[in-house]
């Protein structure tokens, strides 16, 4: 399985990067967050993976007796997917605003100095 | 001397207060600020003239660094600072009669004092450091004043060329005090003079020599670094006389003058300064006569006075260094008048062309007796002060220590120069008053006496000393060139040396002088002559570069900062790619840890073929919609492969997002056009290649990094105590809420402001013209 993860990281690594190539805002934004998926899965992969054993304590117990997956890693995911919906709420309405005053999409047509709005 | 330095420089600001509409009248007084400073000066002549000893005034700054704010008065400083004072006095006191039409003077009266007090820090610092801090003050200073007239396109030219040289070489001569600092343990002038073989005989002697060297040829404006001076002529005239008679360009030869008992003993450093002062005082005094503007005249031959102190200095003989510092005097004395007079001409007849003055002593009889001063002590005529100089220079040219070729070659050098000296001080000291006086000159009106006074003292001054020469020789010079040459001397100044070769030599230099003088008439055609060496000229070389490098800048810059972010991310990918990869392949041992791997299900597998697909339609589509649903596919399945792998929660957060993401998406950018075609294959196709390789870079990272197990002792600190400590079966939000409880909360507040972002953005009021929805 570690296989196909490291596969999958490249790919949305890839797949990010060619994204915030092109020149529509809209695909710079879909970019960033391909690019953060794959983040997240190489952060999960680096705790390790431990098959459906989620880092709970049994009810009756106060200590973990069997194996547990890495609870760190899912922490610090966890706050990732957060921030990164904040960045996509905002990016989004500004891409409607900056499209609703330029009537572009395009990033080049953005790229004039003084631009008379 | 630390507390009149400061007060200098807060006088300076000081002056802008002053409008010259309401406070015209002032300047007329403001004078007294460098005669009280000339005065306080005197005040210590009788210690330094009767101890041998410098007079050291402590204060510390940075002991740790080893700089210290010390100054030290000793008969060079004093030499130089008399003449910064003194002769700054008569140039505050002209130009506020040259300026008073000038709605800038206070701004004038500003960079004057700011100047002044600069170069008074440079001439009496005792720590290197301190006084490159005065040095660079000066370039800075003369900056404005050399560009003051800032609406003409020449005048800002020429002071950046100037600043330009100057700052470079004063960069060049931190790295020479600093190298110093570094080999003798010290930066105070005073202790380097007890131990002066420290440096000479270190390996490092050479480099330390040639860039101290370079911040003062550069300063002086030795060749090939002379052509800012001549610049520098587009200040107003009393900026000129004062920067280039007595302080900016004398600068330079009080550092080789102050580092001569210091690191002199090397034949590279008396070869070097006699080569460079030999050039430069040749090729001075040769086209100075070529002019026609009497500020181009005055200019060439101060660089070839220059040349002559630089050429003494490397020298080198008690003899050179005595005359050096009698000469430096000189200059100053007869210079400043020369170009004060050209300032009153200037004034009068709005021009200073030669081929056109003549006659003006009919009108201004004292200037012209001025003028006429001067240029007799810049000939070295008998009875002036000049003379004794020109005498001394003849007398160490002709000294029993040189080899008869020697001998010829330097006299020959020497001769020469002087001669056409003699023509240049002719032609701007006395052409302009004598002859027939033309029409148009006829209704100029007699210069005020604010304006003839200071020459008049100045060439007073040059009459004195010439016959009383042992008044200032017993004051000044003998004490300044005690410093320089580091020992006492036996040197005096005297009116009759005898009848001897030198003083055939110097009735030879006038004789010929004054017959080139009547040679030579003023006029385009002689300018015209030296347009050829224009092609060669060293500025024209500097220009070359100067303007190749904006071109590399220019080009640089476009290709590197070309305003398109995607290019920017495209060089950083491709950096990242070429270093990483570089390192990764290099260094690290590719391998693959098959014992740890987990095989997978065929449900895994599943998912997994569905992301990739996702992927590829996000990246392929030209519409919007499907890409948004690859992109919520995408977010699903990541969600499961959370389950498959003990994450509920992050498979549930993961799962709210995404849902309200896609929802945000759709309803937000539903009404915008499809994607559009902007690339075309070929762009595609390097895009593809450089995130490809990106994608599989941080693959083989990722497979590298999974060889060595992860530290598990944090994850494992949390998992045994979070009931123990935290009272909580949920490690995961254990960690969010009470291990790492601050970070969620700053979390929340980041979140707060991405809202309040969203909501204001959303209730921004369209403008007119804009498409509202």
């Amino acid at each position: 399985m570690e296989l196909l993860l490291v596969i999958l990281v490249g790919a949305f690594y890839s797949a990010g990067v060619y994204m915030m190539f092109r020149r529509s805002m809209v695909k710079l934004l879909l970019g960033l967050l391909l690019l953060g998926n794959g983040a997240n899965i190489l952060i999960f992969l680096m705790g390790g993976l431990t098959k459906g054993k989620a880092p709970i304590i049994k009810p009756e117990n106060s200590k973990f007796i069997e194996i547990y997956a890495d609870p760190v890693p899912q922490a610090l995911i966890l706050t990732a997917i957060v921030i990164s919906f904040a960045l996509t709420a905002f990016a989004i309405v500004l891409l409607k605003r900056v499209y609703a005053t330029t009537g572009s999409d395009d990033l080049d047509s953005l790229n004039i100095q003084d631009l008379d709005i | 001397m630390l507390l009149p330095i400061i007060i200098t420089f807060l006088l300076a600001f000081l002056m802008l207060l002053l409008k010259p509409q309401k406070f015209l009248r002032f300047f007329k007084i403001i004078c007294v600020i460098p005669f009280l400073f000339f005065l306080y000066l005197l005040s210590y002549l009788p210690s330094i003239h009767k101890g041998t000893t410098a007079i050291i005034f402590r204060n510390e700054w940075i002991p740790s660094l080893g700089i210290s704010l010390d100054f030290k008065i000793d008969g060079l400083s004093m030499l130089f600072a008399l003449m910064i004072t003194g002769i700054g006095t008569l140039i505050y006191f002209y130009a506020s009669e040259y300026l008073k039409r000038d709605e800038n003077i206070h701004r004038f009266y500003c960079y004057l004092t700011l100047f002044m007090a600069a170069m008074l820090g440079v001439v009496l610092s005792d720590n290197l450091i301190t006084l490159f801090v005065f040095w660079e003050l000066t370039s800075i200073s003369s900056f404005f004043l050399i560009g003051y007239n800032t609406t003409q396109e020449d005048s800002r030219k020429s002071a950046l060329w100037a600043l330009s040289l100057t700052s470079l070489g004063g960069f060049l001569m931190l790295a020479s005090f600093a190298l110093i600092g570094i080999v003798a343990g010290t930066f105070s002038l005073n202790e380097l003079l007890l131990y002066p073989d420290v440096l000479v005989n270190n390996e490092y002697y050479y480099i330390i020599i040639f860039l101290l060297f370079a911040g003062a040829f550069t300063k002086s404006a030795q060749f090939p670094f002379h052509f800012w001076l001549p610049g520098a002529m587009k200040a107003p005239t009393p900026v000129s006389a004062y920067l280039h008679s007595a302080t900016m360009v004398k600068a330079g030869i009080y550092i080789l003058a102050r580092f001569t008992p210091i690191l002199s003993g090397d034949d590279v450093w008396n070869y070097t300064l006699m080569i460079v002062g030999g050039i430069t005082m040749f090729m001075g005094a040769v086209l100075s006569v070529f002019y026609k503007d009497m500020k181009s005249v005055l200019a060439y031959s101060t660089i070839s006075a220059l040349g002559i102190i630089v050429f003494l200095l490397g020298i080198g003989t008690q003899t050179a260094l005595y005359a050096a510092c009698t000469f430096i005097l000189v200059h100053a004395l007869y210079k400043a008048t020369l170009f004060l007079i050209t300032g009153i001409v200037d004034h009068a007849a709005h021009t200073r062309d030669l081929s056109i003055l003549k006659g003006l002593g009919k009108i201004m009889p004292i200037v012209a007796v001025a003028g006429f001063i001067a240029a007799l002590s810049s000939a070295g005529i008998p009875l002036t002060f000049g003379f004794l100089s020109k005498e001394l220079i003849y007398g160490v040219t002709t000294d029993t220590i040189w080899t008869q070729e020697t001998l010829i070659l330097l006299t020959t050098i020497a001769l020469i120069t002087n001669v056409f000296l003699t023509a240049s001080g002719f032609l701007a000291g006395i052409r302009p008053f004598v002859g027939k006086l033309p029409k148009e000159f006829q209704k100029i009106k007699k210069p005020s006496v604010f304006l003839w006074l200071s020459p008049v003292l100045l060439s007073t001054g040059t009459l004195v000393f010439g016959l009383f020469p042992s008044v200032i020789d017993q004051t000044i010079i003998q004490s300044a060139a005690r410093n320089v040459i580091g020992s006492t001397t036996e040197m005096y100044l005297s009116l009759w040396h005898g009848f001897n070769l030198v003083l055939i030599l110097s009735m030879v230099t006038i004789a010929t002088g004054i017959i080139l003088y009547f040679l030579i008439k003023p006029s385009n055609k002689n300018e015209g002559r030296l347009k050829g060496l224009h092609e060669v000229a060293p500025q024209t070389l500097l220009t070359n570069i100067a303007l190749g490098i904006r071109w590399f800048a220019f080009r640089y810059t476009r290709f590197f900062h070309n305003g398109y972010l995607r290019v920017y991310i495209m060089f950083i990918i491709i950096f990242f790619i070429g270093i990483i990869g570089y390192k990764l392949f290099a260094d690290v041992p590719l391998r693959v840890n098959t014992e740890d791997l987990s095989a997978f299900r065929i449900y895994e597998f599943i998912v997994f073929v569905i992301t990739i697909i996702a992927i590829y339609f996000i990246t392929s589509t030209t519409s919007r919609l499907t890409s948004i649903a690859a992109l919520g596919v995408i977010g699903y399945s990541i969600c499961l492969i959370f389950v498959f792998y003990g994450a509920p929660d992050l498979a549930m957060t993961q799962f709210a997002i995404d849902t309200l993401t896609v929802v945000l998406f759709v309803l937000v950018l539903f009404k915008l056009p499809p994607f559009l075609k902007f690339t075309n294959k070929k762009i595609q196709f390097r895009d593809g290649v450089i995130s490809v390789s990106f994608g599989i870079l941080i693959a083989l990272i990722t497979l590298q990094a999974l060889v060595s197990p992860a530290d598990k002792s944090v994850s494992k600190f949390y998992a045994d105590n979070a009931y123990i400590l935290a009272k909580g079966k949920n490690v995961v939000n254990v960690i969010l809420v009470d291990y790492r409880g601050f970070d969620t909360m700053i979390e929340t507040i980041v979140l707060g402001i991405a809202a309040i972002g969203v909501y204001s953005i959303l209730k921004y009021k369209t403008q007119d013209g804009e498409k509202s929805e």
